[in-house]
This record gives structure tokens, C-alpha cells and sequence, in this order.
């Protein structure tokens, strides 16, 4: 039962096979025995999941039950759940109980979803590499000595591992599909404004977008279905129709347009990561896909501008960590100024201190319109690159990373190498277009390697299709780590 | 361009982030490497482009000036470091 996918476990649910406090009781014992060693949790509470699992098993004997009713999902420690510790890996959070919960937390539980736990991500969600926890690196469960992508690393493993059927992350520069792809589970990053922000703590909120990671695509269309829509508390929160995310899954792909971005196969690319790619979009050929060739010209900006607009908005948004209202404050200080000081100099760790001053930096007087605006700008520039490739295909594939995983500590004292690293995620958050990573292979080292699967603005539905119909044909997904 | 200690000193103030001088040190040849990298982008000639804020360009909604949240002070006081009456307290800011 550990191995089903969130489809299957509706099913035994619904059949009677299982009953939710069985499937509870699975996972809970598994992360009890695994989860030392992979560190993919920050928050496990037995006790109130298996309430939620009773609760689960009496709407389904009242005849109140949905698809999803039961089947167990964890979350990444940056949403916000009432009456859990809610950290988003940091120690100015550690001692933080939320008082009220996410809008994505609150459609889960109206569904009847029951929560395993609170997953380990990179502080404040900023890192590549899961190395940024204050509460430790997460392991890769495919290879103990690599990192397991970040910032959402604890819920790709949590997937991976089998330690939960599926769980939320969230991405503001690569941080679902990175993961997704270096841990070799999928995960969908939806259209900027799709999934409301309320109550996900914020790190860069143009970029921020939450959204499902799951062993499937049909899956992470199920829980795209839970999720998405329009919430009021949320200021840039789209006002849209409801969809179906999984009225496409079964089209065949028959004169699919392919777009490959001539710049996400050039210099830099490692040589087992191309090789996994070029093979995955030949299965799509062979599927009825076709390939055109495009263009992505500003693609390399696109660091320059996401570390000026990311630091900057976070900067901002992280000033509300002050020891007043909640969170950590310093024990001993003189005055309120010191105060502030201490606490976060005592609260945040290196990396998000380093993109603080960043974003203060380009932000202090003087600086605006050489920075934040310029980056504006060019922002623009690359979503216009985007407009004109689509106007030539349905889909763009390519890398998701330049390599598979790398190892822990190899990247964690040179901050430039690691952004470099994220040069296939961050354009997309910059257009504000939805992107997923898909399993397509292994690298020589054994380290899972994922297909990025890249969409006009709203057609998730279309590449939940294209990655569907793909998992139909191979069995990357499938595969899963010795343990 | 070049951060010198006395300007990464003078950001951390700003950013309200107490360093010590040898974190100073440690923190300034990782910022210059971030704005080295940062700095490719002013090659760039962004004369006439729009600023790009939300992909959508969707404008700010407006709503009723209504009450909608109920009074939870409580609540939110209960993960406060130091509350007193239902206020927050802080050092003393005025003699």
C-alpha cells in the first residue's frame, strides 16, 4: 500500500480495502524508522494525524466522503497550519504554533485529506540544496551523500521515500520542480497566480506559487484540483473559472508542438543530463510529438534579474521578523534598536542574511532604478522571449538542472556556483508561467534526472497531458530507492 | 563596483542585522561575488521596456469597506514573545 499512488489509494479507500487510520498508522510507521536517517521532517504529530485519519473514516461511513477523502498528504513547513509548529526551516520560527491555516491547507482538509506531517526545506525556502535547514541537511534517499534539491528537499523526499503518497512544496525560483527532478518524483509549479499565497510564509511574493508533488502526473492533477482557485486574501490571487486539471490526461499527443529552447542545450549542460533529455523527447516523438527548434535568448539573465527581484522582495517581506508579534526574540539586549538587532542576527542563518543585505542594498536610496527596476525590465524581456516561442509550439521541454544532484557540501560555501545552478527554473518564475518536472532517467552516478515540461500561462491541464501520456510509456516514476 | 566593509556594515544597520567584523569580512567577498553576478545585467539595454510586476498585469482589487475578519487578538497574542493587557510590549523607546 506505501507504493500506491494517490489514485490507487482512493480506490482501496473507497472499496473498504483500507481504512483511513490503516493507511495513517503505514506511513507513521514508516517515517518513524526512516525518517532519522532522511531528516525529510521537521514536525511528525502521531496523535493529531490519526485523529484527522478517525475523522476521515467517519465522513466515508456517513456516505460524506470526496475522491481524496483519507489519503494522507504532508506539507512543506512554509504553510501555515493551525495548531502546528509551523518553522519554514528557520529558528526566528522554531518556536512559531500558527494560528490559523493556508488557504491551500484549508482545501486540503475540506477534502478530508489527512496531514503525515510538515516537511524540511531550505530556511525561509531559500537554497537549492535542503543544506540551509536549521534543522539539518535532508538526505537524498537515492544517495545518502547527495543533496536532495531544494528548497522544497524534505517534501521530495517525503515522496521518494514513500513516507507520504504526495506533498505540497512551493517554488518562487525552481524550488518543486528542482527537487522533484533531483529526488525523481513530479512536481508542478502552476501560472503565477493560480494557487492563492494566503498564509504561505513569504519569500518573494511576484514569485512565490505553491503547488502538489506526487509520484504521478495524474496525481498532481488530482490535487491541482484540491488547490487551485481563486481566494480573496490573496491580493494577486487570479479570478478565474474552476478547471479540471485532469480533463486532458488521456489525449493522445498526436501533432503535439515541442518547442527546445536552443539555449537550455548549450555550454554548461552536463553531458548525462542532455542524454536523458534528448531520450525523453524521443519518446515524445515516437508518441506523435514534433519538434521545433526556439529561442530563449535572455535566458541567461534571468539570474542577474531573479537574485536583484527575489533578495529585494524578500528583504521586505522578512523586515516583519522583528521580536515583537511572534517568532524569536533575543534574550538579553539595551534598547529596541538592539533588540531588533540581536534577534535576527540570532534568528535567520548565513544564506538568508546574505540575500537580506542583497535586497537591502538594492533597495536603499539611490539604487532603485539601477536594480529593482532594471531587473523589472529585463523580466519583461524574458517573458517576451517565452510569448514569441509560443507562438511556434504547445509545450517546451528541456533540463530542469544542469547535472543530477550534486553532493552535500560540495556547493554549500560558494553561493554563485549554487545560483548558477538554478539558470533552467528561475525564467519561468520570472514570466510567471507554469513548469513541472517530470522523471526521465538516471545519470551515470545513479542520481534520478527529470524532464522539464514548460506551458503557456493557464495550460497545466496540457502539460499534465503531455507528462501523463509519457508515464504511460516509460516507468521512471515507477522506480524507487533501495531503503 | 565593490562592497567595502564599511558599506556591508552600514546595509547590515539598515537591515536591522547585528555582524561582528569578522563576519563583516566573511560576508563581503560573498556579496561582491553575488554582485558580480548581478552587475551582467547592466550591460543590457532596457530603454523603452515596461517594468514587469505581475505577469497578468492585473490591477489591485477593490472591496466593500466592510468588516470581514472577526477579533482573534488572542489568538495572535499567544505566539508573542511579551504581551501584557493585550498589548505587545517592547523596550522603552521614550524616557
Amino acid at each position: 500500500m506505501i507504493n500506491a499512488t494517490l489514485k490507487e489509494l482512493s480506490r482501496h479507500l473507497t472499496s473498504g480495502e483500507v481504512t483511513s487510520v490503516e493507511l495513517a498508522t503505514q506511513y507513521l510507521d514508516r517515517i518513524k524508522a526512516l525518517n532519522p536517517a532522511l531528516n525529510a521532517f521537521i514536525t511528525i504529530d502521531g496523535e493529531k494525524t490519526l485523529e484527522e485519519a478517525r475523522a476521515a473514516d467517519a465522513a466515508r461511513a456517513a456516505g460524506e466522503a470526496g475522491p481524496l477523502t483519507g489519503v494522507p498528504l504532508a506539507y512543506k513547513d512554509i504553510f501555515c497550519q493551525e495548531g502546528w509548529k509551523t518553522s519554514c526551516g528557520s529558528r526566528m520560527l522554531d518556536n512559531f504554533v500558527a494560528p490559523y491555516s493556508a488557504h491551500v491547507v484549508e482545501r486540503c482538509r475540506a477534502a478530508g485529506m489527512v496531514t503525515l506531517g510538515r516537511t524540511n526545506m531550505d530556511e525561509f525556502a531559500m537554497g537549492s540544496s535542503n543544506e540551509n535547514s536549521y534543522y539539518g541537511p535532508v538526505k537524498n534517499p537515492w544517495d545518502f551523500n547527495a543533496i536532495p534539491g531544494g528548497s522544497s528537499g524534505g517534501s521530495a523526499v517525503a515522496v521518494a521515500a514513500r513516507l507520504a503518497p504526495a506533498a505540497l512544496g512551493t517554488d518562487t525560483g525552481g524550488s518543486i520542480r528542482q527537487p522533484a527532478s533531483h529526488c525523481g518524483v513530479t512536481g508542478i509549479k502552476p501560472t503565477y497566480g493560480t494557487v492563492s499565497r494566503y498564509g504561505m510564509v513569504a519569500f518573494a511574493s511576484s514569485l512565490d506559487q505553491g503547488g502538489p508533488m506526487a509520484q504521478t502526473a495524474e496525481d498532481c492533477a488530482l490535487l491541482l484540483n484540491v488547490i487551485a482557485g481563486f481566494d480573496s486574501r490573496d491580493s494577486t490571487s487570479l479570478e478565474r473559472a474552476p478547471e479540471d486539471y485532469t480533463r486532458s490526461l488521456e489525449q493522445p499527443l498526436t501533432g503535439l508542438k515541442v518547442g527546445l529552447p536552443r539555449e537550455y542545450f548549450a555550454e554548461g549542460l552536463s553531458e548525462d543530463v542532455a542524454q536523458v533529455v534528448q531520450s525523453a523527447i524521443d519518446t515524445l516523438r515516437q508518441l506523435g510529438a514534433e519538434v521545433v527548434e526556439v529561442s530563449l535568448p535572455n535566458t541567461r539573465l534571468s539570474i542577474p534579474a531573479y537574485y536583484v527581484i527575489a533578495p529585494a522582495e524578500a528583504s521586505s517581506n522578512l523586515s516583519r521578523y522583528d521580536g515583537v508579534r511572534y517568532g524569536h526574540r533575543a534574550a538579553e539586549y539595551s534598547d529596541l534598536v538592539d533588540m531588533y538587532e540581536r534577534t535576527r542576527a540570532e534568528g535567520f542563518g548565513d544564506e538568508v542574511k546574505r540575500r537580506i543585505l542583497v535586497g537591502t542594498y538594492v533597495l536603499s536610496h539611490g539604487y532603485y532604478d539601477a536594480y529593482y527596476l532594471k531587473a523589472q525590465k529585463i523580466r519583461r524581456l524574458i517573458a517576451d522571449d517565452f510569448r514569441k516561442a509560443f507562438e511556434r509550439c504547445d509545450v517546451i521541454l528541456g533540463p530542469v538542472a544542469p547535472t543530477a544532484a550534486f553532493d552535500i557540501g560540495q556547493l554549500a560555501d560558494d553561493p554563485v556556483q549554487m545560483y548558477l545552478s538554478d539558470i533552467y527554473t528561475l525564467s519561468i518564475n520570472l514570466a510567471g508561467l507554469p513548469g513541472m518536472s517530470v522523471p526521465a532517467g538516471f545519470a551515470g552516478n545513479g542520481r534520478p534526472v527529470g524532464l522539464q515540461i514548460v506551458g503557456n500561462y493557464f495550460s497545466e491541464a496540457k502539460m499534465l497531458n503531455v507528462a501523463h501520456q509519457f508515464q504511460l510509456a516509460t516507468d521512471w516514476h515507477a522506480r524507487r530507492p533501495v531503503l | 563596483m565593490s562592497l567595502t566593509h564599511q558599506d556591508v556594515a552600514r546595509i547590515a544597520r539598515l537591515a536591522r542585522i547585528a555582524v561582528t567584523e569578522d563576519e563583516i569580512a566573511a560576508t563581503s567577498e560573498k556579496l561582491n561575488g553575488i554582485f558580480g553576478l548581478i552587475e551582467e545585467m547592466q550591460a543590457v539595454n532596457t530603454d523603452g521596456i515596461e517594468p514587469m510586476a505581475h505577469p497578468q498585469d492585473v490591477f489591485l482589487r477593490l472591496r466593500e469597506d466592510a468588516v470581514t475578519e472577526p477579533n482573534r487578538r488572542e489568538a495572535f497574542q499567544s505566539v508573542a514573545p511579551q504581551v501584557e493587557k493585550g498589548l505587545f510590549l517592547v523596550p522603552k523607546v521614550i524616557e
